[in-house]
């Protein structure tokens, strides 16, 4: 056999080597994609992609009303359609008791039902679902159910909610959830009081959507009376059956749910809600197969939406800049029905936990409200990033300071740990600061400070923002749902690797990235391994993509499972070939005996006595070749990131360019740097919508006014300038090292954004920190007048997608 | 609603159906003739996840009418790759630059790609940005299309 082994082809060359991250043969390689060619022929699987015999589909009638009383629905005129055979309001299908629970297993407190229950809270609320031959039918019938309403004034924003009615009945205020201190603690006060400098900086947060590019859908099984399978696109089918078996009272209901292929998540798919859960009792009462497929228009105005938020943040600095204490006051528009009733308690625990703050006070409070409810995305606590990170910089403005100093004698670094955050937080390994070093090392800011000040003369407004931050990845074992992974690998008779897990990937590459760490460690070709996840019938519980976790937890599980498939291999060898276990090395899918080359076996004649000659195994050996761990991880892996970007601000457009943009981040052991850098340059893009473009609004009546993506404006390939990566690469305490990257881009790019902006902007004035900083908005700062108020009131033009997207990247 | 027969033909072969004046192409494609690799992303022209080539051009095909395309020629991203599998150079240099994540808006990308550098076109990179800019990818930020773009675009040629 050949010692040396061919060029993999399924290895992209790399130009620029991947620092050494501890990498094996393919860990830390750029590996093509195993997902990518059924996705790239039109041979994915997504849930629109799923037909079953004897399938009818479903529409929704709608509330157009944000707050009413429903006084009647007449349901007439749409089951007189032709193909229409049923029509649903709550009513019946009340004799199914659903609870519907958040992510967490947890009852809500007040009552939420799939189909309005004689009151609608937002509009968009489904009232009546429609089965019919064919959704163009169910179409017709939902468009004729008559609903008549007794119209109540909407509660529709935060101040709204401070003053208006209560949203549901019952309750004697709007508050959904409150932690923290209502009076600030007079200690802490005195902190702030006393301060050299104390900096009061604001920061409005507007509505998203997390708008993956397939929207949400279901396909409802009911198999006799004791299964039910569910298609649906999702973030863990597993999550998904718990979900329903509980939610349900189904226990002993088979549930089984498969998602093959899901077209992106972003922390909306958690798990079913109103709608999906109507379509899984509308099956159960109708007894046929049901699919409903979202549209973008109800995707827009009646998933699940996320942020909408608005803080107020103290914070004292001493002569020298260094902080002496912060409060934060923090609000949130929960929506009617939230998934989670949430004032986000982790904005708070990770506000100041890279940073040397030696006090912190807070009050967090989530409000009800007649808008659709709020759900998660991806870094759903990202306001503590995006008010810490640029509030540092108007204080380095105000104190005179370079934004770079101020995080300096402030950041935690290396040296400093292990410590403990103010907010109880144990920092062991983070590396913000050495992150923020390496940054640096490959952006020359004195350069960059002359071509500015050069600029301003020629009025040219160029801006540089950085900033830096803290992660929680891989959480696990402190939330029910939160759990750790279970990987189980086979090697086949075929001598093939195969391995099922309860990974999912939303575009998330896990078949790629744990096929590789397999291979690694069995000494197989990554092309003879094949990972099967996406369906809860296989593997075990697992929160799936949730909190920036399947790299470091299922990474982990695949690394355990795989050597303890390893040792039994070695096991077996040693015992056919009369060596120890120690002395066989197993590599390209070969068997090896140290010092006795004639020995070498291929895998799968190994695998073939393992299976089928049983007479042949060591005493006391389990027959086959399989091996499965579930791995439980340190209870939270921080990762660590710093983040600059270069702008120029148009001050006769307001239109902002983005220039240049580096990422340095410290996610660990890099599995594949393609995935890595996937996962950021999107988290960033995200961002970058956030920042300039992306606004779900209501008007007064709590009528969303983005309802088409000619209203909602995502970014384009125009809006996105290349991604420069910088790897730290700290191993973590977890086994492989790993540290999780899903969710960062998306929380350290908007302060980033926002920074440069104000850097830019700064002969002007301080930029007010209200997303998105629209041209109209920008211009109000450089031209010193209201425009943006002048702006809501004219044509959409002013904002409008072509403009936005006319110039060409930079 | 009135029903029209309409022939067209899918990737070669050739498909038969009778279908209201409403369904759009983009229906017609996945649920008449089974091609799932047409997606629908927004339905209304903005997202590009639906795009196909007609009659040699991109076309979004949830903006097109089935019985507009009676008599066309027809491909989707189903239909690019060799019958032994080999990968059409767009589909190829996306898998090559990890220009997809989840892949649901992909299929459009290759059509728009697949369209513009059809019978050895080599459209400047400029070009092709700007019909890719048509595209909505929620998850890669565009890294790799970008990549992908200028891999194809007449720069490789020299400078267009």
């Amino acid at each position: 056999m050949s010692a040396v082994p061919a060029p993999d082809p399924e290895i992209t060359p790399d130009p620029e080597p991947d620092p050494d991250t501890g990498a094996g043969r393919y860990i830390g390689k750029r590996v093509r994609r195993k997902e990518d060619p059924r996705l790239l022929t039109g041979r994915g699987q997504f849930v629109d992609d799923i037909v079953v015999p004897g399938m009818m589909h479903v529409a929704f009638a709608r509330s157009a009303i944000a707050r009413a009383t429903i006084l009647s629905i007449n349901t007439v005129g749409a089951r007189e359609v032709p193909g229409v055979h049923a029509v649903y309001t709550q009513k019946d299908l009340a004799r199914f008791k659903v609870d519907m629970m958040n992510f967490f297993f947890i009852s809500p407190e007040v009552e939420i039902t799939p189909l309005a229950n004689g009151r609608v809270a937002y509009v968009g609320e489904p009232v009546a679902l429609v089965i019919a031959d064919s959704r163009h039918i169910a179409e017709d019938g939902a468009s004729l159910v008559e609903i008549e309403y007794a119209e109540e004034d909407p509660v529709v924003t935060i101040a709204d909610a401070r003053r208006g009615p209560p949203v549901h009945p019952g309750t004697n205020n709007n508050i959904a959830a409150q932690m923290g201190e209502e009076a600030i603690d007079e200690d802490l006060d005195a902190l702030l009081k006393r301060a050299p400098y104390l900096i009061t900086h604001k920061v409005v947060h507007q509505r998203i959507s997390q708008s993956p590019m397939e929207m949400r859908g279901i396909v409802a099984v009911r198999d006799g009376s004791e299964e039910l399978t569910l298609y649906i696109t999702c973030q863990s089918p597993h999550v998904v059956a718990r979900w329903t078996s509980l939610a349900l009272g189904l226990p002993q209901t088979a549930i089984r749910v498969i998602a093959k292929d899901v077209g992106g998540a972003f922390g909306l798919k958690n798990h079913p809600w109103k709608e999906e859960v109507a379509v899984i009792l509308a099956a159960l009462e109708f007894g046929r197969p049901l699919k409903w497929i979202e549209d973008r228009y109800e995707n827009l105005i009646a998933a699940n939406q996320a942020r909408e938020a608005e803080m107020v943040l103290k914070v004292a600095f001493d002569a020298n800049g260094k902080l002496i204490a912060s409060h934060g006051d923090y609000s949130c528009n929960n929506g009617a029905y939230p998934q989670l009733v949430d004032c986000n308690i982790a904005v708070q625990m990770f506000l100041w936990a890279a940073y040397k703050m030696p006090a912190y006070g807070f009050l967090a409070r989530g409000w009800y409200t007649n808008t659709v409810g709020l759900a998660a995305y991806r870094g759903p606590w990202a306001m503590e990033s995006l008010i810490r990170e640029t509030a540092l910089d108007v204080a380095a403005r105000r104190l005179g300071l370079d934004p770079i100093e101020i995080r300096r004698r402030n950041l935690v670094t290396l040296k400093d740990q292990p410590t403990t955050s103010c907010m109880g937080i144990p920092l062991e390994d983070i590396t913000p600061a050495e992150c923020l070093d390496k940054l640096l090392e490959n952006f020359d800011v004195a350069a960059f400070r002359q071509n500015q000040k050069a600029a301003r003369k020629k009025g040219r407004y160029l801006g540089l923002g950085i900033a830096a931050y803290i992660e929680p990845t891989g959480s696990a074992g402190s939330i029910v749902t939160m759990t750790g992974e279970l990987a189980q690998v086979h090697i086949e008779p075929t001598g093939k690797v195969t391995a099922t897990m309860s990974t999912h990937s939303q575009g998330h590459g896990t078949a790629t990235t744990m096929a590789q760490i397999i291979a690694d460690r069995l000494g197989v070709a990554y092309e003879d391994v094949t990972v099967f996840e996406g369906d809860s019938s296989r593997g075990g519980f697992s929160p799936g993509a949730a909190g920036s976790r399947q790299g470091v937890i299922a990474g982990g599980a695949a690394i355990m499972a795989s050597d303890l498939l390893a040792a039994k291999v070695k096991q077996l060898a040693g015992h056919l070939q009369g060596a120890s276990p120690e002395d066989i090395r197993m590599e390209d899918g070969m068997v090896h005996v140290e010092g006795a080359p004639e020995k070498s076996r291929s895998l799968r004649s190994i695998a073939e006595i393992a299976y089928g000659e049983p007479d042949r195994l060591p005493p006391g050996f389990e027959a086959g070749l399989e091996a499965q761990y579930r791995y439980q991880p340190p209870p939270m892996t921080l990762t660590s990131a710093a983040n600059a970007c270069v702008v120029e601000v148009d001050a006769e457009t307001g239109f902002v360019k983005i220039l240049r943009w580096i990422s340095a981040e410290d996610c660990g052991t890099t599995i594949n740097p393609a995935v890595v850098e996937g996962q950021i340059a999107g988290g960033l893009a995200q961002a970058i919508g956030m920042v300039l473009l992306e606004e779900m609004a209501f008007d007064a009546r709590g009528n969303p006014t983005a309802a088409t993506y000619k209203d909602y404006l995502l970014p384009a390939i125009s809006d996105i300038p290349d991604f420069e990566f910088v790897h730290a690469s700290t191993p973590s305490k977890s086994v492989g090292g790993m540290r999780g990257v899903g969710e960062g881009g998306a929380i350290i790019g908007p302060p980033t954004l926002v920074n440069a902006i104000a850097d830019a902007l700064a002969p002007f004035g301080e930029v007010p920190v209200e997303l998105p900083l629209t041209p109209a908005k920008l211009l109000s700062v450089i031209e010193r007048r209201n425009i943006a108020a002048a702006a809501d009131h004219a044509t959409p033009a002013a904002t409008g997608p072509d403009s936005s997207r006319a110039s060409p990247e930079g | 609603m009135s029903k029209h027969h309409v022939e067209m033909t899918i990737n070669g072969r050739r498909h038969a159906g009778d279908v209201e004046a409403r369904v759009s192409l983009s229906d017609f494609l996945r649920g008449d003739a089974g091609y799932t690799g047409v997606h629908v992303g927004c339905e209304h022209g903005v997202c590009g996840a639906c795009t196909v080539i007609v009659e040699g051009k991109a076309v979004r095909s949830c903006l097109m009418l089935a019985v507009q395309a009676d008599g066309a020629q027809v491909t989707t991203v189903e239909g690019l790759a060799a019958p032994d599998g080999t990968l059409h150079p767009v589909q190829q240099v996306l898998l090559d630059e990890h220009a997809l994540q989840c892949g649901f808006c992909t299929p459009g990308v290759v059509m728009t790609l697949a369209a513009l550098t059809n019978d050895a076109q080599k459209p400047s990179e400029a070009q092709l940005l700007a019909a890719l800019s048509g595209h909505i990818c929620r998850c890669t930020g565009y890294q790799g299309i970008r990549r992908a773009a200028k891999k194809l675009a007449g720069a490789a040629r020299g400078k267009s």
